[in-house]
Parts: structure tokens; C-alpha cells; sequence
């Protein structure tokens, strides 16, 4: 094996893990953004929907033996009613539901679930099998795991059923009407609530899918979310908030850039290059690379 | 009692100190053009939020066909049949001219989330409903051409046009219009005002404010006249031109 041959690998394996990294920000973020174009808040209990899918999954397979499939239809269920319980009882009751209020309490919220889920499933990491084999595949001298493979898949399948609900169906257009002009929508009778409701039962769909992906690969644990959440955040921001589009490709680039920087610099610094990316979108252009500077500007900060 | 569609019982708003709308008594008869008219800040939109859900009156009664409305939400009162326009256009801009009203249509379709999100769109013959409704009525505004486009780049006329298109969808039997001749030059004026009788002959009542006054009497049945949060006169055009006290609210004295 020359020395170009081995250069070319060590980007292909770069570019697979950063792909799998980004392609669990690019789901953290989405679920960033339906709360923002439902409520114009950001929701720091995101992470949080995504450890919760995560250790559900590690208990219903491992140790409830279920098989995968029936095992994710719960988990996906279960996180479902924990964001609509989070809406109905945290976001739902406020009498004056300014940004910052609301965004002290999904705040306060992340708190109670990782509080709890420390107090159920303890402080250790969890392992999870794989969803088919372990056996890396070849890959022009890369490696891949079937695991990886599975999640390209799955965002794949999240982008395409995001784009169908929101043009197609009548609920998503509603939502997305409620999304651009709030008075407009009730006007046309769509109630407002439910749709800031059916938002965070999507979003904590999502986080749950993005959790229960990754945890045969990274192992779950109960402190995970605030990493995982400011990752996608910065996902988020980067794609420009609100553009669930942007986010995915901004969330996958942001993967491949951490684990370029990981291969290439050091592994040490690799949360770290994320979040200094984070900064330098914040100071040069806030608005993201995929956000129009005029939508941010409607925005309520 | 006569055939009244909007019945408003000593109506009272205050914000503050500020009395915005005074004991007011009126009734919107069945199937005319009803304008109200005022002063700036006479209190004419604060009714219109009043009537439609986005204000809670401090006292008195709204009442529509006969039944009170009363803590109801905005997106509840649509669906009684009040559909309404604002001063400034409220429409979806991001979204295309077809889908601003579909989105108007989504109360008259019986699909709940469930069905409109699971099922695959070849198989949901209620979005096809919904979409050859919505056509139909951008047919009906000559907005046709325009269907695809992002509404937030067409003229203010032919926004002003969606934004009521949007609001017939809902099939109201009042609709509220809240200036919708302002901004617009004598020929869209002219056209919006034709587009008015039309709505009135699909047997829809309107409610009307609108500061230009030729458009008020020529297309009203009756006008209705407020200052400062009270009702000074009503009646057909004719007489309320010749009113002495509405001459001098809107004069000075």
C-alpha cells in the first residue's frame, strides 16, 4: 500500500464517520427547528429526547428482548408522549408565554428528564446491539459498519417524509401556515395549540429515531443530551434557524468538519471544533448559510 | 326580531383607561353590505377583534344567528362561519397562491391528522377535494395564473384579492373585511368593490370598514357610523350622508 492510497482512506473514513456524526445533528437539528417555527423557542430538553430514545431502546431490546422493529415503534411512541406531556404541562399552561420564559422552562425540563433518567437507568453507559451485523464492510479500503449504513438510511428516509408531510398533506401545510403567520392561521381556523402540540410530539419523534440509531454505535448514556443538543443547535444555527432543510445539510457538514479535525488535528479538540464553527457563524453571519437575513429579522431574537 | 346575523348587546372595551368601544348597540342584517365608518381611532377594528375571538369584550354580549359568542378562540369562531381580512394583508407569503387557500379550505375537510399524515397522497382523494375547491375559487378571483406562485410576490391588490379568497374557503356566512380598498389604486379599487356584490350574491353578509367613501356608498345597504367607541348613526347611505352629526365627527364641530 503506497502513501496516496492510504491518504485516500483516511478521508473516506473520515468522511463515513463524519457523515454518521453530522447525520445525528442534522435529525437533533431538525427537531431544533419545528419547535422554533411552532413557538419561536429553542427547546434545550432536544438532547434530551434523544438520550430518552436511546436508553428506552437499550431496555426494550436488551433487556425485554424485543426484536428491533417492534422495539423502535415503542421507544418512538413512548418519547412521542413525553414531548406532548412536556407541551401539555410545561409550555402549554403559561399565562404569558414570552421567548425567554419558555426557554427557561424546556431549560428546566432537560434537568427533570436527565434527573430521571439517571434515577432509572443509572449514571454507567449502555450497550445495544446492532440493528444487523457487526462485520465492518469493505469499502475501498475504508471500513464501514452496517449500523452507519442504517443511519444514512434512516435520515435519508426522515428528509423525504419530512418533505411529503410538509407539501402534501393538509396538516403540515397547516402547521407551516401557523409557522409563517400565527394570526393569519387561526384566522383560517387552524388551532394554534394543537399545532405547537403536534411540534413537539414530531420533534420528539425525531430525537428519539436520532437516539435509537446511534447508541449501538456510541453507547447511551444519561448525560449525553446537553452535548448532543448544543451539536444539533449549532446545526440549527448554522443552516439558519427554522430551515429544516439547511439544518441537514448544515448538520452533516458539521460532522464532517469535527471529524476531519478529529483525524487531522487532534481527537481532544473535536467538540471543540464544532463549537468554534458555532461562534464564527454567530459572529459572521447569524442569520446561517442557508437562512435568509430578512426571516431572521421577523424572528422574535 | 328581524332577520340579524351579528347582534352586538351594549358592548364595552376598555384597555386601561382607554375606553375603545362604549356601549354599543347594533345589528348586522342578513345577507347585505353593512359599512362601518368613523374617525381614526373611532374603534372600528377593536370590534372586528372583538367580534372575531382576538379581544375579550370587558362586558356585553356578541351575538351570531341567534347563539352567544363567548371565550370562544379565534380558529373556533372561524368554524362557526365568520371568516375576516385584516387592515394589513395577513396572508402565507412563503407559501404558494393555491395553498394560502387550501390552508382556508382545512376547516371543511373532515381528514383528521391521522389520515392526512399517514396515508400515502394518491390515496387521499380529501387533499384532491380540497385542491380542486381551492382552484375553483382562485378561478373565481381571475387569480388562476398565479397559483403556483410564492404569494408573497404578487401586487397588494392581488394579495388583498388571496387574503379574502382565503377567507371564503371557509365558506363564513359573515365575512369582516378591514379596509380592503386601502392601498389599492381606482381600478383595483373598482374591482374590489365588484368583488364585494359578488360575495354579497353568494348570499354571504358583509361587514365592511373601509375609509373610502365612495366605495362605502355606493356598495353598502346600510352604513353604520362610530366615534370614539360610540355609535352616532345608522341607516341607508342616502341618510347618513345628510346626518348632521356625522357630518360633524367627521368636520369638527
Amino acid at each position: 500500500m503506497n502513501y496516496t492510497d492510504s491518504t485516500l482512506i483516511d478521508v473516506l473514513q473520515f468522511l463515513f464517520m463524519g457523515i454518521q456524526r453530522g447525520s445525528i445533528y442534522a435529525m437533533v437539528a431538525m427537531g431544533f427547528n419545528m419547535i422554533y417555527n411552532s413557538t419561536g423557542i429553542i427547546n434545550f430538553a432536544q438532547g434530551e429526547f434523544v438520550v430518552l430514545g436511546g436508553l428506552m431502546m437499550v431496555t426494550l431490546t436488551m433487556a425485554f428482548n424485543l426484536s428491533i422493529v417492534f422495539a423502535f415503534i415503542l421507544t418512538v411512541l413512548f418519547v412521542i408522549i413525553t414531548g406532548i406531556l412536556m407541551e401539555r404541562l410545561t409550555i402549554n399552561p403559561v399565562k404569558q408565554p414570552t421567548v425567554i420564559r419558555l426557554i427557561i422552562i424546556t431549560i428546566a425540563v432537560s434537568i427533570i428528564i436527565k434527573g430521571a433518567a439517571m434515577c432509572f437507568w443509572g449514571k454507567g453507559s449502555h450497550y445495544m446491539r446492532h440493528f444487523s451485523s457487526t462485520e465492518p464492510l469493505d469499502f475501498y479500503g475504508a471500513t464501514i459498519l452496517p449500523q452507519t449504513l442504517w443511519i444514512f438510511a434512516i435520515l435519508f428516509f426522515l428528509v423525504v417524509a419530512y418533505v411529503i408531510f410538509f407539501n402534501y398533506t393538509m396538516t403540515g401545510k397547516c402547521m407551516r401556515a401557523c409557522a409563517i403567520n400565527r394570526d393569519a392561521a387561526r384566522l383560517a381556523g387552524i388551532n394554534d395549540r394543537k399545532m405547537v402540540m403536534l411540534s413537539f410530539a414530531l420533534s420528539a419523534g425525531i430525537g428519539a429515531i436520532a437516539g435509537i440509531i446511534i447508541t449501538p454505535i456510541i453507547q447511551m448514556d444519561y448525560a449525553r443530551g446537553a452535548m448532543l443538543g448544543l451539536k444539533g443547535f449549532g446545526a440549527a444555527v448554522l443552516g439558519g434557524l427554522g430551515n429544516s432543510m439547511g439544518a441537514v445539510v448544515a448538520g452533516v457538514l458539521l460532522g464532517v468538519l469535527e471529524a476531519f479535525g478529529a483525524g487531522y488535528i487532534s481527537s481532544h479538540y473535536m467538540d471543540a471544533i464544532a463549537l468554534v464553527i458555532l461562534l464564527f457563524v454567530l459572529f459572521i453571519r447569524p442569520s446561517g448559510i442557508f437562512g435568509s437575513s430578512e426571516a431572521m429579522r421577523l424572528k422574535e431574537f | 326580531m328581524s332577520n340579524s346575523i351579528l347582534e352586538l348587546e351594549v358592548l364595552c372595551k376598555n384597555f386601561g383607561g382607554v375606553v375603545a368601544v362604549s356601549n354599543l348597540s347594533l345589528r348586522i342584517e342578513k345577507g347585505f353590505i353593512t359599512s362601518l365608518i368613523g374617525p381614526n381611532g373611532a374603534g372600528k377594528t377593536t370590534i372586528f377583534n372583538l367580534v372575531t375571538g382576538f379581544l375579550e369584550p370587558t362586558s356585553g354580549h356578541i351575538r351570531f344567528s341567534g347563539r352567544i359568542v363567548k371565550h370562544m378562540k379565534p380558529h373556533t369562531i372561524a368554524s362557526i362561519g365568520i371568516g375576516r381580512t385584516f387592515q394589513n394583508v395577513q396572508i402565507f407569503p412563503k407559501m404558494s397562491v393555491l395553498e394560502n387557500i387550501m390552508v382556508g379550505r382545512h376547516l371543511r375537510s373532515r381528514a383528521g391528522i391521522l389520515s392526512s399524515s399517514v396515508l400515502p397522497p394518491f390515496l387521499r382523494k380529501e387533499e384532491k377535494l380540497i385542491r380542486a375547491e381551492a382552484e375553483k375559487q382562485l378561478h373565481f378571483l381571475d387569480l388562476s395564473e398565479f397559483a403556483r406562485v410564492p404569494a408573497g410576490s404578487l401586487p397588494l391588490g392581488n394579495q388583498r384579492m388571496l387574503e379574502i379568497a382565503r377567507a371564503l374557503a371557509l365558506e363564513p356566512k359573515l365575512l369582516l373585511l378591514d379596509e380592503p380598498a386601502s392601498g389599492l389604486n381606482a381600478r383595483e379599487t373598482i374591482a374590489m368593490g365588484e368583488l364585494i356584490e359578488k360575495i354579497k350574491q353568494m348570499n354571504i353578509t358583509v361587514l365592511l370598514v373601509e375609509h373610502d367613501m365612495e366605495l362605502v356608498m355606493d356598495i353598502s345597504d346600510y352604513v353604520a357610523v362610530i366615534n370614539f367607541g360610540k355609535l352616532i348613526a345608522e341607516g341607508p347611505p342616502v341618510e347618513i350622508q345628510e346626518n348632521k352629526d356625522v357630518i360633524a365627527a367627521y368636520l369638527g364641530e
